[in-house]
């Protein structure tokens, strides 16, 4: 099957953007200056890697596809038929894996807990000591929740970090913080806004961003 | 060979206290909520000790996960937010007394 069935524009950029040789990927790595020890730490244990067989570029490239395929609409899309289907929703608070099958999504490694913000309680995660994250349904974490700022300060005033986010909680609605520090990663079912009884899972599904399930924000208002 | 999970020594409703302990190593155990006081909230299961894992060894015997709750009030003197505002944090047995409701309802701020 060839992945050029989109017409006769040839649009490369945006099918192949990992596909590139050894050199793309080094550029990468010094795209933001000079590598830190890590980086170079990097570099050194990949090439000794393909150097001695162990995998090869191809297949750290494939790696890599792989990982960009896990997008936030995966995560999505479990929110959207969570809201519209009350026993998938418990499924998928009883039995995460299972469930997430049910829609076709692969969430083997660790294990997946989902959380439901509601009326009473807005649900928000965070790893403090590291920046572990629901990669299965949300893919490549951003930068800010990897970073020492939304760590260090969402456990210790997570309505001011809210606000920064534009989030703003009736007094009547308590916080929750979840610190992912085991073997758990958390995932947030956002409310359900108003205004939305008439929607398809579908149209449902584009009001749920990366950020509501992190708990950060809401989900988006329809309209 | 096989090695059986340590007795879980704590249910859901137990007051719980997160032992003070700071040394080196590999531990999973977030330092702000070290001598405080909370509930357990859930349990997640038995799995290996990551202290001893991390460094070569096998991480046995497996112990048991904790969900443990705490009062954001207990945790920071200046907190910004209801009183009713909580904190979970997933704590292996093996970092865990156990307290008395009167230390939950005292806090930890006293």
């Amino acid at each position: 099957m060839s992945s050029h069935e989109h017409g006769s524009e040839h649009s490369h950029d945006h099918d192949h953007d990992h596909a590139h040789g050894d050199d793309d990927l080094l550029a990468e790595v010094f795209e933001g200056g000079p590598p830190d020890d890590y980086e170079v730490l990097e570099i050194a244990l990949r090439e000794l890697l393909f150097d001695k067989g162990v995998i090869t570029p191809a297949e750290l490239k494939a790696k890599i596809t792989e990982w960009d395929g896990k997008s936030p609409e995966n995560g999505a899309r479990l929110v959207a038929r969570a809201w519209v289907d009350p026993d998938f929703k418990q499924r998928l608070k009883d039995d995460f894996y299972s469930a997430a099958t049910e829609l076709d999504i692969d969430t083997a490694g660790p294990k997946l807990v989902a959380l439901e913000s509601d009326d009473d309680v807005h649900h928000v995660f965070v790893c403090t000591l590291c920046s572990c994250y629901p990669r299965a349904v949300l893919g490549i974490p951003p930068e800010w929740y990897k970073s020492k700022e939304y760590r260090s300060r969402v456990v210790v005033d997570p309505r001011g970090v809210l606000e920064e986010f534009g989030t703003t909680l009736p007094d009547s609605v308590d916080v929750r913080v979840t610190d992912n520090t085991a073997e758990n990663r958390y995932f947030i079912i956002p409310k359900r806004p108003e205004g939305t009884d008439g929607m398809s899972e579908e149209e449902l599904a584009k009001l749920v961003t990366r950020d509501s399930i992190i708990g950060v924000t809401e989900a988006l208002k329809p309209g | 060979m096989s090695t059986d999970p340590l007795p879980q020594r704590f249910r859901v409703g137990d007051p719980v206290r997160v032992k003070p302990e700071f040394r080196p190593g590999h531990l999973r155990t977030p330092w702000y909520i070290r001598g405080k006081v909370g509930v357990v909230d859930g349990t997640i299961g038995n799995y290996w000790n990551p202290e001893t894992s991390a460094e070569g060894g096998d991480g046995k015997p497996d112990r048991m996960v904790y969900h443990v709750c705490f009062k954001q009030t207990d945790l920071w003197p200046d907190y910004h937010g209801k009183n009713s505002d909580e904190l979970i944090v997933d704590i292996q047995d093996h970092w865990l007394d156990a307290a008395s409701m009167e230390e939950v309802k005292a806090g930890n701020l006293s």
